[in-house]
């Protein structure tokens, strides 16, 4: 259930995301979700790919630093209150989250959560019946 | 090992004396051979058959870098050019190159220097030396070269850059030395691990490394990078080239070859001359030198000399490391900062590479200092607050050293350029 999200450094410079997202198409790796957190002169670029580790290969031959993180992909009822019921679940646990970022398709919504405990998070997620995705779905996304 | 331990281990005395001939006899020459010298030895009176000593060598005058160019190309030169068997000269990024001649004697003189600083290193006969210098018009290449042909070393031309030939050979050849900059040293290093060459095809022992400032923590950066002993050499083409100074295995600053070079240190602004352990401006004298001897030489090299006794056994008075050479300078809202003084601050903390470069810019009349600094995977965090911290520590280390704000920028992997022989750590924007 443990996913492994891909982070890049990047500076705030015309032409850096494209340069990215070409190796990645490139080398025939979909991109599932991503997101940018930025700063003034620099960004994490986090993405969920469908194969992370040659992902890492690739930008790293070119010289980008790369990380990869485990996150987990929890999927949410696409009606309202749906985010809450499954955020609710996490904080009664003490479960903190350091950041996340979601992507809705028709009837559902995948959220990524960056957490310091995914072991824990999936457990109590799972105890209450949450739907995960799991690690080989979202290669094969 | 002491290459000659004859002149290197003499008494304070004896090289007193030693000077003092070498000297006298080098000023009569000057004097009669050189015009810009007589005339500045006739405007203080000076009589060319009066001896000099170390302490009267105090009275006479100055020589600059602006001397030089006055005299472009041959004006300082002491012998006729029938006599002169090598012309070496300076990058010349700030004006007209700087030329330097050299007799068969001055080579021969440059060769021995060079391989009493070799043997320091304990480079001798069984070794082969990889010399990375640039060859050319720059004194580098060439200066290591001769020195270790005379040690008996064997000799790999190879000059500057070329990086992929550089391990091939460092591994086919099984290299026992490098010699080049300590920032093209730091360069390989990363090349090597990039490369994955694995360690054991590696036999470098001990690297030569010179021609810009460097500071210890990049002595310890290039050591665990290249498996080697990094010694310091120091050099400067006005003076001879490398092989002017160097460290002994002892690595109390480097010994400075006296009975060939005189060196003083001067307040830069008052010119009085400080004593032993006083922070100033090294100066030299070239007492053996034919085709371009000087007089109290300006180096605009900022250090201390240090005149105890050497454990190594050699008398010869070390200099420190130099805080920097006074051009390198940068004078940012008054407060004075080397470029060596950042780079000791990011390799204290550990976190980030060598890699590193000071733009200075002036906005609304007032200066700016932007350290660009690379993420190296080491640290790169994905969370920007750990990013963000880094940027915090950087600032305030450099902030409590230098005493300046400084903006932080950081930037990804190889995207400062990379230098083959001198880095570029300064980009100065300001208007002049």
């Amino acid at each position: 259930m443990i996913i492994k999200q891909l982070s890049v450094f990047m500076e705030n410079k015309s032409g850096r995301l494209t340069e990215i997202t070409r190796l990645i198409g490139e080398a025939n790796i979909n991109i599932s979700a991503f997101s940018i957190a930025d700063s003034s002169d620099y960004g994490i670029l986090r993405m969920i790919v469908t194969e992370p580790d040659k992902a890492v290969a690739v930008l790293r031959d070119n010289g980008f630093s790369v990380s990869i993180t485990e996150v987990i992909c929890l999927i949410v009822p696409h009606t309202p209150g749906g985010l809450f019921r499954a955020l609710k679940i996490l904080s009664d646990n003490n479960v903190s989250i350091d950041y996340m970022y979601a992507f809705a398709m028709e009837t559902e919504a995948t959220v990524v959560i960056r957490t310091g405990a995914p072991q824990q998070a999936i457990d109590v997620l799972q105890r209450h019946e949450m739907q995960l995705v799991s690690a080989s779905q979202i290669y094969r996304l | 090992m002491i290459w000659n331990e004859k002149y290197e281990c003499m008494s304070r005395d004896e090289l007193a004396h030693v000077q003092s001939k070498r000297l006298t006899e080098m000023i009569e020459r000057i004097y009669f051979n050189v015009p810009f010298y007589r005339k500045r030895l006739q405007e203080i009176d000076f009589q060319p058959t009066d001896v000099v000593d170390v302490e009267s060598l105090r009275q006479l005058p100055f020589t600059t870098k602006v001397d030089l160019r006055d005299n472009y190309p041959f004006g300082l030169f002491a012998v006729p050019q029938s006599q002169v068997v090598r012309l070496h000269a300076s990058s010349g990024t700030t004006g007209k190159s700087t030329v330097v001649g050299y007799t068969h004697r001055d080579i021969q003189m440059w060769s021995e220097v060079v391989a009493r600083s070799l043997t320091m290193a304990g480079i001798g006969r069984e070794d082969i030396i990889q010399v990375a210098y640039g060859y050319g018009l720059f004194t580098g290449g060439l200066g290591l070269h001769y020195g270790a042909e005379k040690v008996g070393a064997a000799v790999v031309p190879i000059s500057g850059g070329n990086t992929q030939k550089q391990l091939q050979l460092m591994v086919d050849f099984k290299s026992t030395v490098i010699a080049c900059t300590p920032s093209y040293a730091a360069f390989l290093g990363e090349a090597i691990v990039k490369e994955n060459i694995p360690r054991e095809n590696i036999h470098l022992r001990a690297g030569i490394f010179g021609a810009e400032p460097w500071t210890e923590e990049m002595r310890a950066q290039v050591e665990s990078l290249l498996g080697l002993q990094a010694f310091d050499i120091y050099g400067l083409s006005e003076v001879i080239g490398p092989g002017v100074s160097m460290e002994c295995v002892c690595k109390n600053g480097m010994h400075i070859f006296e009975d060939h070079f005189i060196p003083e240190v001067i307040n830069p602004d008052t010119c009085e001359v400080l004593p032993y352990g006083e922070l100033g401006e090294l100066v030299f004298t070239t007492v053996t030198k034919e085709a371009m001897p000087l007089i109290r030489y300006r180096t605009r090299d900022l250090t201390r000399l240090h005149v105890e006794k050497c454990d190594c056994g050699r008398t010869h008075v070390r200099m420190e490391k130099c805080l920097g050479r006074s051009d390198d300078m940068l004078i940012i809202r008054g407060v004075n900062v080397f470029p060596s003084q950042v780079e000791s601050v990011l390799l204290e903390m550990r976190e980030t590479t060598p890699h590193y470069q000071l733009i200075v810019n002036r906005e609304n009349n007032l200066d700016t200092l932007e350290i660009q600094v690379e993420v190296d995977e080491q640290f790169f965090s994905d969370e920007m607050k750990d990013l963000e911290n880094l940027k915090r520590k950087i600032q305030s280390n450099i902030n409590s050293t230098l005493n300046l704000n400084a903006r932080i920028k950081l930037v990804e992997p190889n995207t400062i350029e990379r230098s083959m022989g001198k880095a570029q750590r300064v980009i100065d924007r300001r208007k002049k």
